[in-house]
């Protein structure tokens, strides 16, 4: 990549009627890496990106691709590709059809049509009638169109529904392919179990607003420890000592801010033997619900543990 | 992303998908069906009558060929209207905007290329009522007048009518962009309410003078002539209640145009979500 585009949300807002889908969001996205965009159902994630591509306008404020809209772009289709959650197609069109037409109108060279069709897996499929494809597919179709003009810069609205795990596997792979080529790739989930693997940062939004931005170590970061000792007393005492946040989860206790390593030292320092210690493996799915202000799963079964004997 | 370009896409749509030819085949064989009953009624009629030919009957081949616009009209608006509210439908405005954001270039496209799969339609109707209405005319032994200028000037006519009506299509599918919607309407207004206010309207002169101006009646004053023109309780004398043949033009593409800019500013121009 010649160049690289970094995209920039600023101050956005937007009012359907009475409902406020996005306020003042501000974030930037920035090149040669995968970002999540993550928010619950109703986010306004849908919303921000369709702002972003010039499909609704904004109430207020900007969001551009290194300091143009989208709109202002010369070639809009061969800077920036875009998979939407709709499946926009003529179900009477065959999907070799359906990339033509827009190649035409993009002016895009029309021998991408089939070598995006095989990138994405649909080559032997690409005469038959849309109408017929399964949701797979159709997800499949929609990343073809986004990658129709071998654009710098990628926009995917969920593009992990509705694929089986091998599509799952490969369109991680591929993601990480086209950040590291410099493009810069925004994908939005409700999930974050299901980037968590493939994104390098994240930007977290809740009921239209910004709650995190930054890397997906800094959020796992507040993800928690579950630890217990027969002598619980001891161990929450050498815990307060040492400043950790804690809480009491179920049977045992939950330590926020603290590694399991750092936790088991200071155990170890205090002589209380433990019973149970365990990087909870939901910490990163409940910081995030934390973040977006939803209920976390009671107690947060935790997948394994290592007991230390007394 | 230039006007070229928008329209070839716009072709593309249309022509990669059945409707197209369906409608067409339909409407050959409808106008077709029509335009050779006509011819055989109207060669009847002569027949029992004798040499005293009613004036409006004069031009009978005339009346038959009209045919494909009189009748054949609701095809081209029908095309144009299912091609733009499928746009809304299939939610396929999305890509279409962002393959190209210049939403009113977009529009214009449509526009374009309705008129000339209209004017296609045209020569598809002039075929039927011509080929159909003119062989029925020659059997039961009329005169088909082919070699007359003015069946060729109505051919002509009919052809620029139905390009204009696929304008007209785009622009009301703008408007109503629910395409169930809109196929009611046009059908309800086009072969029930229409016909009928053509009618009742014929009856005073005050209200003939407003009638002309109803789409089908502009419609059948460019082309010339048409079977309502003899079909009114007004008789004859309502046939000359009608525009100049460009003065129906005009209102034809006026009407296009008004639809059209209707359309875009008030759903074209929309979010899309
Ligand atoms: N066209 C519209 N008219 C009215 N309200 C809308 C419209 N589009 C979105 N909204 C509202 O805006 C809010 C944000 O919706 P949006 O689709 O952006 O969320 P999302 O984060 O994409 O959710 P999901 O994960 O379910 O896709 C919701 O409350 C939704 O009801
Ligand atoms: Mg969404």
């Amino acid at each position: 990549m010649a160049t690289q585009t970094s995209i920039n949300v600023s101050h956005l807002s937007k009012s359907f009627g009475s409902v406020e889908a996005v306020s003042d969001l501000s974030f930037s996205v920035q090149p040669g890496q995968v970002t999540g965009f993550l928010g619950p159902n109703g986010a306004g994630k849908t919303t921000t990106l369709r702002i972003l591509l010039g499909l609704v306008a904004a109430s207020s404020g900007s969001a551009t691709f290194g300091g143009q809209t989208y709109r202002e772009l010369p070639r809009p289709l061969a800077m920036v590709g875009t998979a939407l959650e709709a499946s926009s197609f003529h179900p009477g069109r065959t999907a070799r059809d359906h990339l033509a037409i827009y190649a035409t109108a993009a002016a895009i060279d029309r021998t991408r049509v089939d070598l995006v069709l095989d990138q994405v897996g649909l080559g032997g499929l690409s005469r038959r009638r849309v109408g017929g494809y399964s949701l797979g597919m159709r997800q499949r179709l929609g990343l073809a169109f986004a990658l129709l003009g071998d654009p710098r810069v990628l926009v995917l609205d969920e593009p992990i529904n509705g694929l089986d795990p091998e599509g799952i596997r490969w369109i991680r792979a591929f993601l990480r392919q086209l950040a590291e080529e410099g493009r810069t790739v925004l994908v939005s989930s409700h999930l974050l179990s299901e980037v968590h693997q493939s994104v390098d940062s994240a930007v977290i939004i809740s009921r239209g607003r910004l709650v995190y931005e930054g890397s997906l170590a800094g959020l796992e970061s507040t993800a928690r420890v579950l630890v217990d000792a027969p002598d619980r007393a001891g161990l929450v005492a050498a815990l307060r000592a040492a400043g950790a946040a804690i809480e009491q989860v179920g049977a045992a206790l939950s330590v926020a801010s603290l590694g399991a390593a750092e936790v088991g030292a200071i155990a170890h320092r205090a002589g209380v033997s433990l019973s149970l210690l365990n990087t909870e493996q939901a910490g990163l799915e409940d910081a995030f619900l934390a973040l977006v202000g939803a209920e976390s799963p009671p107690g947060g079964v935790p997948a394994t543990t290592e007991r230390i004997p007394a | 992303m230039n006007l070229v370009n928008a329209t070839r896409a716009e072709f593309s749509k249309l022509l990669t998908v059945r409707l197209w030819w369906i409608l067409a085949i339909v409407l050959f064989v409808y106008v077709g069906f029509t335009a050779g009953l006509l011819a055989g009624v109207f060669t009847g009629l002569i027949d029992s009558t004798g040499d005293q030919l009613p004036a409006a009957l004069a031009d009978v081949h005339l009346i038959v060929y009209s045919s494909a616009s009189s009748i054949g009209y609701v095809f081209p608006v029908l095309l144009g209207a299912l091609v733009t509210t499928s746009e809304f439908r299939h939610q396929t405005l999305t890509p279409t905007f962002l393959a190209n954001p210049r939403r009113g270039q977009v529009l214009l496209a449509k526009v374009i290329t309705l008129a000339v799969f209209g004017a296609f339609y045209g020569a598809v109707a002039v075929a039927a009522s011509v080929g159909v209405g003119g062989a029925v005319l020659s059997v039961t032994g009329g005169d088909a007048m082919l070699d007359s200028e003015d069946t060729w000037l109505l051919m002509a006519r009919a052809v620029v009518a139905m390009a204009l009506w696929g304008a007209v299509g785009v622009g009301l599918g703008a408007v109503v962009p629910n395409q169930v919607a809109v196929i009611v309407i046009l059908l309800a207004f086009t072969q029930f309410l229409e016909p009928v206010l053509r009618l009742g309207a014929s009856v005073w002169e005050w209200t003939a003078r407003l009638g002309q101006y109803l789409p089908g009646a502009a419609s059948d004053a460019l082309v010339g002539a048409s079977v309502f023109s003899i079909a009114g309780p007004g008789g004859p004398s309502a046939s000359t209640m009608m525009l100049e043949w460009w003065q129906g033009g005009l209102v034809l593409l006026a009407m296009a145009l008004v639809a059209t800019a209707i359309g875009y500013f008030t759903t074209w121009k929309r979010d899309v979500t």
